[in-house]
């Protein structure tokens, strides 16, 4: 099974302030990670491949910095990092990266596509669907376990926020998958011993050849009107409730603000 | 030490870290408490890779350097000195002679396995009678012809119980003193080949530590680690390397008791503030992190030497000796910023002023450190 995993490398938010002024992410000197959704996804590929056989490739679009990522990313097993990197791509929103990455894809060969759910930096969960979809292929997002694989099919576990569906899907198809699908391995000393054995191969857009039209801050629909900072309020309670429960709560509690009128 | 790391070293150094704050630091209180080998850890480390590290892929090693084994009992300590020793006692005390000394078969069939982790490894040179003076050895090998009859005991041998494979000196020529030492490659299993007293340790107390009882153990001719009657010099060669490992041991001691005295004194408050305010608490700690870097220093030059094929004795010697008296005066002088409650068992700093002390005295106490360094001075001054 060819298999290849979207992944991005995302300033570490445990470790993140907000400008107020501003309203954006203090980004300097914020130490970066493997976004943790991304890293299930490479751990369920890992796993796919030790019990299946085939070959796991690493895609990323970012900075060069990205490269150090990569490495990591061998250092855990992978057989194969591509960097899609140019200067023409910056600015891109989520439809122009995912035109960029169904792009790179298409050049490889693939049975499946994992993509984590979503970027702890964004929070879209917008990527990988929309790849998916210029692929032209099924997708299942919201992975929580992936059960098993065969005949050419994935049985897989999509999570909703109270209930799993239990779903099958033929090859070749795209999953997203979500942090607690697994636990990543660690990095292994040989892998890392043996890193100069191992090139990240750099994808620019002299070879995905794409209109500047479709790519960077021009290809990109998406205009950002206002961002802000919401308080929290200090008077804030916590309860911890069923959902059936929270919804009774709330309507309660609105319905006594209200005077009996909601 | 950041000028001598290259991306490789970072990278593992990042790795280790993962490794230790996941698996290694939830259990050491336990480990210590209970006085439990943690072998489920020591399972992890050779799935990693960490059982063989500064040995090439060719041997069935992870192909990693001395700079990187040195990183790996540091970070290894810095939670827990027990799984560091376990590492140190293995690559250095076992692993290491068999890769230097041994035949092509002996590497085959024991050091193979041992570099995968898929055997443990210890040492024994130590006797009931033969401790820094180690002429004094009692053991002994008779040659029967077809192999060696091996008759003693062995004290104080690290990971012994839960090792696989023993690297032992054993007299071959009694007359003869140090020049009549051999060294053998034991296995758990053969006959005569026993587990004596475990002793109960003030400190690392899950490491295992035994006593070996040989009573007339057959060990084929093939098992001979190296010449015959050159046993002694294996032995002094070995742990040369050692002490690069215990000497990271205390390091890694000494910085996790940094770590624990630094996030105490924040939280800590006395006067109406936090005691991390008191110009007292800011200069004892800068006193230990200053003394601990240049503990590291030294361990980092001995490992550098030896990965560059060059001289490293005396340099490692005064790695371990300086390492070991600074981890005791750190876990000491940070045990006193925490007041009465580093005194109780709730916090990690009185287990790390137990497991400092041990760092003085094995594989060569301070006063054989001071007898090694000074030996080298005397042949570089005449």
């Amino acid at each position: 099974m060819n298999i290849i995993v979207l992944v991005k490398q995302v300033p570490d938010t445990t470790e993140m302030n907000i400008d107020k002024e501003t309203g954006t992410l203090i980004r300097k000197g914020v130490p970066t990670i493997v976004n943790p959704d991304d890293l299930a996804g490479v751990e369920a590929a890992l796993n796919l491949k030790e019990s299946h056989g085939g070959k796991v490739t690493v895609l990323s679009m970012g900075p060069p910095q990205t490269a150090s990522m990569l490495k990591e990313l061998y250092a855990r097993g992978v057989d194969e990092c591509f960097l899609i990197s140019d200067r023409a791509f910056a600015g891109s929103d989520t439809w122009a990266t995912s035109k960029i990455l169904s792009t790179a894809i298409n050049m490889l060969d693939y049975d499946l596509v994992i993509a984590g759910r979503q970027a702890i930096d964004g929070d879209t969960a917008q990527v990988g669907p929309q790849v998916a979809e210029f692929l032209n292929i099924p997708q299942i997002s919201y992975i929580e376990s992936i059960d098993d694989y065969k005949d050419n099919t994935l049985f897989v576990s999509k999570a909703y926020e109270t209930y799993s569906v239990k779903m099958k899907c033929k090859l070749p198809c795209l999953i997203t998958t979500l942090s607690g699908l697994n636990t990543p391995r660690y990095m292994h000393a040989k892998h890392i011993f043996n890193m100069d054995a191992k090139e990240i191969s750099m994808l620019t857009n002299e070879d995905l050849k794409l209109e500047k039209s479709v790519i960077g801050l021009k290809g990109s629909p998406t205009k950002v009107f206002k961002t802000s900072v919401k308080d929290v309020q200090k008077d804030t309670v916590k309860l911890r409730l069923s959902p059936e429960e929270a919804a009774q709560k709330i309507l309660d509690t609105l319905q006594k603000e209200d005077g009996g009128q909601a | 030490m950041e000028f001598v790391m290259n991306e490789k070293h970072r990278l593992f150094d990042k790795m280790l870290k993962e490794f230790v704050e996941k698996e290694v630091k939830p259990i050491a209180k336990d480990v210590d408490e209970e006085e439990r080998f943690p072998e489920e850890t020591v399972r992890k480390m050779a799935e990693y890779g960490l059982m063989g590290i500064p040995f090439s892929e060719e041997t069935g090693g992870s192909g990693g350097d001395m700079v990187s084994y040195m990183l790996a009992v540091m970070r290894l300590s810095q939670a827990c000195a027990t799984t560091g020793v376990v590492l140190s006692a293995h690559t250095s005390l076992c692993a290491w002679p068999i890769s230097e000394y041994g035949t092509d078969a002996q590497k085959q069939k024991y050091l193979k396995p041992l570099l995968k982790g898929e055997y443990l490894g210890a040492f024994g040179l130590t006797e009931p009678d033969a401790g820094t003076d180690a002429s004094m050895q009692k053991t002994i090998a008779v040659d029967k012809g077809d192999y060696y009859e091996i008759s003693g005991s062995k004290f104080f041998i690290t990971n012994a119980g839960y090792a696989d494979i023993y690297v032992i000196t054993a007299l071959t020529d009694p007359e003869a003193k140090t020049r009549g030492i051999s060294t053998f490659i034991l296995e758990k299993d053969m006959e005569g080949f026993t587990i004596g007293k475990k002793e109960m340790k003030m400190g690392i107390r899950g490491s295992s530590t035994c006593e070996l009882i040989m009573d007339k153990v057959k060990v084929p001719k093939t098992n001979l680690l190296g010449r015959l009657n050159k046993g002694f010099s294996v032995a002094m060669k070995t742990l040369d390397g050692g002490r690069i490992g215990i000497a990271a041991q205390a390091v890694g001691i000494a910085k996790g008791a940094i770590d624990e005295a630094y996030d105490y004194v924040k939280e800590r408050k006395q006067f109406g503030k936090a005691i991390a305010s008191f110009q007292n608490t800011q200069f004892t700690l800068a006193d230990l992190e200053t003394n601990t870097e240049a503990a590291l220093l030294l361990t980092v030059q001995a490992a550098l030497l030896k990965d560059q094929g060059k001289p490293f004795a005396k340099q490692a010697a005064m790695a371990k000796l300086h390492a070991a008296q600074n981890a005791m005066n750190v876990t000491t002088r940070a045990l006193q910023l925490f007041g009465g409650y580093g005194f109780t068992r709730e916090y990690d700093i009185e287990r790390m002023m137990r497991d400092a002390k041990i760092t003085e005295i094995y594989e060569g106490t301070n006063e054989a450190q001071k007898m090694v360094i000074s030996g080298h001075m005397r042949k570089e001054r005449g």
